[in-house]
């Protein structure tokens, strides 16, 4: 038999006593956070050193509280507070918790009744709702929590699962990716803006966006100003989390009406409509709440000492570079990581997730790295996250460098930074790096043997840094529009400028410069691992050498669009290159090369070579290196790639191996001018000269091999 | 102004015509009426907001509502939307399976 109703009254949904004029009863204490239940709302929150707590209640946006209601004492629960409140009104409620408790920082308390405090489990964030908006520091209670309904159609979707080693990332920023007035998106800068523009990432090819952090940030905690201009600068990145369950509310066209959530899902269901899995960048290594003299919002009035790691004197560790410390290993503070990520997939339906500064995820709260970090192993053996790519930036700013080494239980990936040091350093012709181009080329076997090529995010440039144009344009950075005399962002890029330093009317300069972003595209999109591109480096974006952009909401940080038709050759070739890694699964390999026949196609699995086939030059002086790559296509037939990595700065008459009883043609060679820099995959013309092709100054060919 | 939905219905299409403020306190009414609408078997519903005077988002959430509870190959028209209501309802990616028309 069938029931008409399933919702047949309850015995709990009904209050049991009244506080001031509201109805409550004792809650339940899991899970944490506001929680819709029948008739109300169940705020469930931890505190191990308050002697009291009291849920502070809002009417969205007053300075004053409607309601203070402090939890008796039997609604405690061990160290949680928890409290079903009756009868409110879930759209226009704003709460917060005043907890009280020593203050004693010597012992690691930092209670301060006179805070009202963010629930740390809050699904939602009022206060910073449109972005740029310059918040009224005289209110009380800056970032207040909300309760959310939850309730969004996906339809089936469900996050992607596409295999690691078929990904191709995208690295953008939400707000920068349509900010600019030439994206022609209707609401630019937003969630619906980034949703606009899935066609353009559907022609690139990319298959992953990895979106800057979109956890609740305040855009305004910076107070520099550029000091060429006075203008007010802002935390733009957003790596300064202050809701790690709530999504950015100024990046969303609807956040003025609280609809960040729905918009955000919007975003996330029409990516993977599109075939695009959705990676967050999640910054769990420090919180908002800096040092002893920064703000107090959540975890520190809550409970400072379990929450942060501590010195023996009760300041705070500084590993992240940004005052404070995520004392992650904490049983209280992994499960909270836990509960969050758990949160980001199951609601929102997230794919992946790159972790800000890893290396702090695996030491203790003493600082120092544990050999066995239960979080890592936590979320790498989580029945929920059980298929969600993790990724390690497997270094912090505390001295830990983890790269080859992150502890990983056969899960996690890291940020290749070897992968970038090594081909920077290669294309601009520094001496003795073949050898190491070689084993980066092949999935650095040499730091994720037995772990697998996906284990390996190779990259050129990223958020961090200088973008790839950039990187051919200058030879210092120059981040004076940061406010901090050019002291901020990294010294050491290995970026060359081919003759001047920025911009240039030079033609050559400028051929010689657009040759080089290619050959860097294209030695990163036939390397084994995971690619992963900075979003506007496939058109040449500029920062204007500027390699730490975290402050700059303006057109140096945004994607230009104006530059899809100034760049277009850029664009093709970047395009092209794209669908070659999807067109050649040899590439995409989940195993590392072997050097052997592995796939029964009579040649070796890769293979290196030099000016003569068959004979790399593994000599320090050495500037060109050659690889094949043979194995099998999706339909089983054999596929067998060349690739020719000349940084020298001349051209190269290079002998080839025999095709196989085939004849090799030409997908690429960045020394051609457009368009015969690159071709269609699977439409190649044959190459001039039997056995032989000639490499340009500073330049990559690309060779595919056909039966005719 | 107080909320009211009022249904009616003829020749295979129930509408229902709002009037006031739909937000979290009326949607109620709203989803009973979505109910009452199913009830009647009828092939499109018509969603007339053109004499609402406030939406929250309580209210565009009663719209999924909507879609959720007609059968798929029940048509539903969502008439008299006001531009800046009709720009969330698209932004927020509410819009899949609605034929939407402003006002």
């Amino acid at each position: 038999m069938t029931a008409e109703r399933i919702d047949l009254p309850r015995i709990d949904d009904f209050p049991t006593r009244r506080i001031g004029a509201y109805r409550v009863r004792q809650g339940r204490p899991f899970p944490h956070g506001a929680t819709l239940v029948p008739g109300g709302v169940n705020f469930s929150v931890f505190s191990d050193g308050a002697t009291a707590m009291t849920l502070v209640l809002y009417r969205r946006g007053d300075a004053e509280p409607l309601e203070e209601l402090p939890f008796p004492p039997e609604y405690r629960i061990g160290s949680v507070f928890t409290m079903t409140v009756f009868g409110l009104d879930l759209e226009s409620l704003e709460y917060g918790y005043r907890a009280e408790g020593p203050f004693d920082p010597a012992r690691g308390d930092r209670f301060d009744p006179g805070a009202i405090l963010a629930d740390p489990h809050a699904l939602l964030l009022s206060g910073r709702d449109v972005w740029g908006v310059p918040p009224d520091w005289s209110k009380p209670y800056q970032y207040r929590s909300m309760i959310a309904q939850e309730d969004f159609d996906w339809e089936d979707d469900v996050p992607l699962r596409t295999p690691s080693e078929d990904l191709v990332i995208y690295e953008t920023h939400v707000r920068g990716f349509t900010r600019h007035p030439s994206s022609g998106v209707a609401a630019p800068g937003t969630y619906a803006g980034l949703r606009e523009k899935i066609p353009y990432l559907r022609d690139l090819g990319v298959n992953c966006v990895e979106l800057m952090p979109i956890f609740e940030f305040d855009e305004f905690d910076n107070g520099r100003v550029n000091p060429a201009t006075g203008e007010r600068l802002h935390n733009y990145w957003g790596y300064n989390t202050i809701g790690f369950f709530a999504p950015k509310a100024g990046y969303a066209a609807t956040g003025a009406f609280g609809m960040q959530a729905d918009e955000f899902k919007a975003l996330v269901k029409d990516l993977h409509r599109a075939g695009i899995e959705v990676m967050l960048d999640v910054v769990f290594n420090h919180t908002a709440e800096g040092n002893e003299q920064g703000p107090t919002i959540s975890f520190k009035g809550l409970d400072n000492a379990t929450y942060y790691m501590l010195t023996p004197e009760g300041y705070y560790y500084n590993f992240s570079g940004t005052g404070n410390t995520v004392n992650c290993n904490h049983p209280v503070v992994r499960d909270f990581v836990l509960t969050c990520l758990r949160h980001w997939v199951s609601e929102y339906h997230v794919d992946g997730f790159r972790f800000d500064l890893a290396a702090i995820l695996d030491r203790g709260p003493d600082g120092a790295p544990l050999p066995n970090p239960p979080l890592l192993e936590q979320l790498a053996y989580d029945p929920i996250l059980r298929h969600t790519k993790l990724i390690a930036e497997a270094w912090d700013a505390g001295g830990l460098y983890q790269v080859g080494h992150f502890p990983n239980y056969g899960r996690w990936s890291e940020w290749n930074g070897k992968y970038r040091d090594v081909l920077r350093r290669f294309l601009k012709g520094d001496e003795g790096t073949t050898g190491e181009l070689a084993a980066r080329v092949a999935g650095s076997p040499d730091l994720y043997g037995g772990r697998g090529p996906a284990a390996s995010v190779n990259f050129v440039t990223a958020h961090d840094g200088f973008t790839l144009n950039d990187l051919v344009s200058y030879n210092d950075k120059h981040n004076e529009a940061n406010g901090e005399g050019n002291a901020d962002g990294a010294n050491d890029n290995n970026s060359w400028n081919h003759g001047a330093e920025g911009p240039t009317e030079d033609p050559e300069i400028n051929a010689l410069r657009t040759r080089q972003m290619k050959n860097a595209l294209a030695i990163l999109l036939v390397s084994q691992g995971i690619p992963m591109l900075l979003a506007g480096d496939e058109v040449g974006r500029t920062q204007l050498g500027n390699n730490n952009t975290y402050c700059q909401d303006n057109e140096l940080s945004w994607f230009d669009w104006t530059l899809t038709d100034a760049n277009a050759e850029l664009l093709r070739f970047a395009r092209r290159m794209i669908a070659f890694r999807h067109a050649h699964p040899v590439l995409r390999e989940g195993r590392h090369p072997l050097g052997v026949d592995t796939t029964g196609v009579g040649l070796p699995d890769v293979s290196w070579h030099g000016v003569d086939a068959w004979r790399p030059d593994w000599s320090p002086g050495s500037r060109l290196l050659a690889v094949m790559r043979a194995g099998r296509d999706a339909d089983g037939a054999m596929d067998q790639l060349y690739v020719v990595m000349n940084s020298h700065w001349e051209g190269h008459d290079v002998e080839l191996p025999d095709p196989a009883g085939g004849v090799w043609r030409l997908f690429a060679d960045t020394g051609a001018s457009a368009p015969h820099d690159v071709h269609d995959p699977g439409a190649e013309p044959a190459t001039a000269y039997p056995g032989r092709v000639y490499v340009a100054p500073r330049s990559v060919v690309i060779l595919t091999r056909s039966d005719d | 102004m107080a909320f009211i939905a009022t249904l009616s219905t003829g020749s295979g299409t129930a509408t229902i015509r709002l009037a006031g403020e739909l937000d979290a306190a009326t949607a109620p009414e709203f989803h009973d009426a979505i109910d009452d609408a199913v009830a009647t078997g009828a092939a499109r519903l018509v969603i007339d907001a053109s004499e609402l005077t406030y939406i929250a988002s309580a209210g565009l959430r009663a719209l999924v509502f909507a879609r959720q509870k007609v059968a798929e190959d029940v048509t539903i028209s969502l008439v008299g939307v006001t531009e800046p209501v009709l720009k969330v309802i698209k932004m927020a990616g509410l819009d899949h399976g609605f034929d939407i028309t402003g006002s």
